[in-house]
């Protein structure tokens, strides 16, 4: 699918938002949304800066660190990806103030859905590390480049590529996972949702702004991914071009 | 006191598991000589140049290059597996170009051959550049610097990763079957410039080939290599034109039999 279906998805949603919201049984909760879907939208950038972090040094410990760094990602990346992301959430904010560590909602929201993320995120960083070619290893060693210079300046750059595709999926499923934050007292957009439907019963108008936002937030995710991937791979595809 | 030999291999093995790729290599190959490896697929050859690059760690012996040892080092008068920062200074007098070019697709021609010379170096980058854009000129592509390799045909890719390997200012250059990846009529384009980097640098070189006109034409020596072990040595004159040995005749003639 291209770029310009993505962005003509993202102009209808956007549209038929517009004009429901002409519409006073519709525009009567506009605001409270769009409320909870700024704290959804904090939640998703701040998760997802911390998964790519997470998913980048997890991944490099695994392949590259000494082995008391690499058991600690693996324990890491098994705990994270082979718990729900609901039972996480839940740990850090209620049983660990049993222990004495008391967490602000907020930060364990995007503790536990970044770290979730990144467990998942690593997997993808280390698959598109391995698919650089083994010559370009063996390049650098001609060359008498260390390993982190290889890394750095010839393999990470070329898997960076790789790593966009399978990323953009990570965002979006860190996206639609904020909902489950609304369960830890924090005023997301599925929780107004839930909060205005309880109120007023007005199940369709809600529950049509809401997935429609949703699709819309989701849908500039795809379409910042996609363009990445266009200028990260624009040296390499110019010679197909000419 | 005779010079001390550029490369030496001592004794030289190396397995995989069961399978004996070299067994035994004894070796000398001296300063600015250019030698050529020859042989069936499976005979050993590439490995030879894969060891001395440290794309493989050996499992017997030593090599030397240029009198110090290259897998090895000294520790209390003993010699002792290197350590990467000994392999890496050693390895600083070696370069290496490859079958299929590995130039690196995410750089310009020019970033290729200023890469290394910057972040392993330390050169600066104006200097770096100035010293590619010589090497680039001598492979006869100044005007295709800012190309990327994709946008290359083979030929000019692999003389932009002779330049890149060059631009190291290695003293020993090996050659893994550098023509093997081209089509026909790319092929004497990338012969000139190894040609003429033998006649205008001091280099001592060692190429694996199975261009047996341009290992006759341009080598010292040539090395028969059958079953791990060299099979055969000496002039190309000779080893060409009076074989002694079965296995080197039948060869020599089943390849030039092929064309």
């Amino acid at each position: 699918m291209g770029i310009r279906t993505l962005v003509a998805m993202l102009v209808a949603s956007l549209a038929v938002i517009a004009v429901l919201a002409t519409q006073a049984a519709y525009r009567l909760f506009l605001p409270g949304l769009l409320q909870g879907a700024v704290l959804t939208i904090e939640i998703a950038v701040l998760g997802s800066l911390l998964a790519i972090v997470m998913g980048v040094l997890a991944a490099l410990a695994r392949m590259y660190g000494p082995a008391p760094l690499r058991w600690l990602a693996t324990v890491y990346v098994e705990i994270f990806r082979g718990t729900s992301a609901l039972v996480q959430l839940f740990w850090l904010f209620f049983v660990l103030p049993q222990f004495g560590v008391t967490l602000d909602a907020f930060l364990v929201a995007v503790l536990a859905l970044g770290l979730n993320v990144g467990a998942y995120g690593s997997e993808c960083v280390r698959g598109a590390i391995q698919s650089v070619a083994r010559g370009q290893w063996e390049a650098g060693t001609a060359l008498n480049m260390s390993r982190a210079q290889m890394l750095r300046r010839i393999i990470l750059p070329q898997a960076f590529i790789a790593m966009i595709p399978p990323w953009g999926n990570l965002f979006i499923e860190l996206l639609k996972s904020t909902a489950l934050v609304s369960l830890i007292t924090l005023s997301d957009l599925a929780f107004k949702a839930q909060q205005m439907n309880q109120n007023t019963f007005k199940t369709v108008p809600i529950f049509t702004l809401v997935l429609l936002m949703y699709l819309a937030m989701s849908l500039v995710i795809s379409i910042g991914m996609r363009l990445l991937e266009r200028r990260a791979s624009l040296g390499l595809a110019r010679g197909r071009a000419a | 006191m005779t010079e001390q030999p550029m490369v030496r291999f001592d004794n030289v093995s190396k397995r995989y598991g069961s399978l004996t790729v070299l067994d035994g290599l004894n070796l000398e190959i001296a300063r600015g000589e250019k030698v050529s490896i020859i042989g069936p697929s499976g005979s050993g050859k590439t490995t030879v140049l894969r060891m001395l690059m440290t794309l493989e760690t050996i499992n017997d012996g030593v090599i030397w290059v240029e009198g110090e040892p290259l897998t090895h080092m000294r520790q209390n008068g003993k010699l002792v597996p290197a350590n990467l920062a000994h392999i890496r200074r050693i390895r600083a007098k070696i370069g290496m170009v490859f079958q299929s070019f590995n130039l690196f697709p995410h750089m310009t021609a020019m970033a290729n051959c200023i890469e290394a010379p910057i972040t392993v170096l330390g050169m600066k980058r104006a200097d770096a550049e100035a010293r590619a854009a010589e090497l680039l000129d001598m492979v006869g592509l100044s005007q295709k610097k800012d190309h990327y390799p994709s946008q290359l045909s083979g030929g000019q890719q692999q003389r932009v990763a002779i330049a890149r390997a060059l631009a190291m200012r290695p003293k020993i250059m090996l050659f893994d079957e550098v023509t093997s990846a081209l089509d026909p009529e790319l092929v004497g384009e990338v012969l000139q410039v190894i040609r003429q980097i033998g006649r205008e640098h001091d280099l001592t070189m060692l190429m694996v080939t199975h261009q047996m006109g341009f290992a006759k034409e341009f080598s010292d020596r040539v090395c028969f290599f059958y079953q791990g072990k060299i099979c055969e040595q000496g002039p190309p004159g000779e080893l060409f034109g009076a074989p002694k040995n079965e296995r080197t005749r039948q060869f020599l003639h089943a390849v030039l039999e092929a064309g």
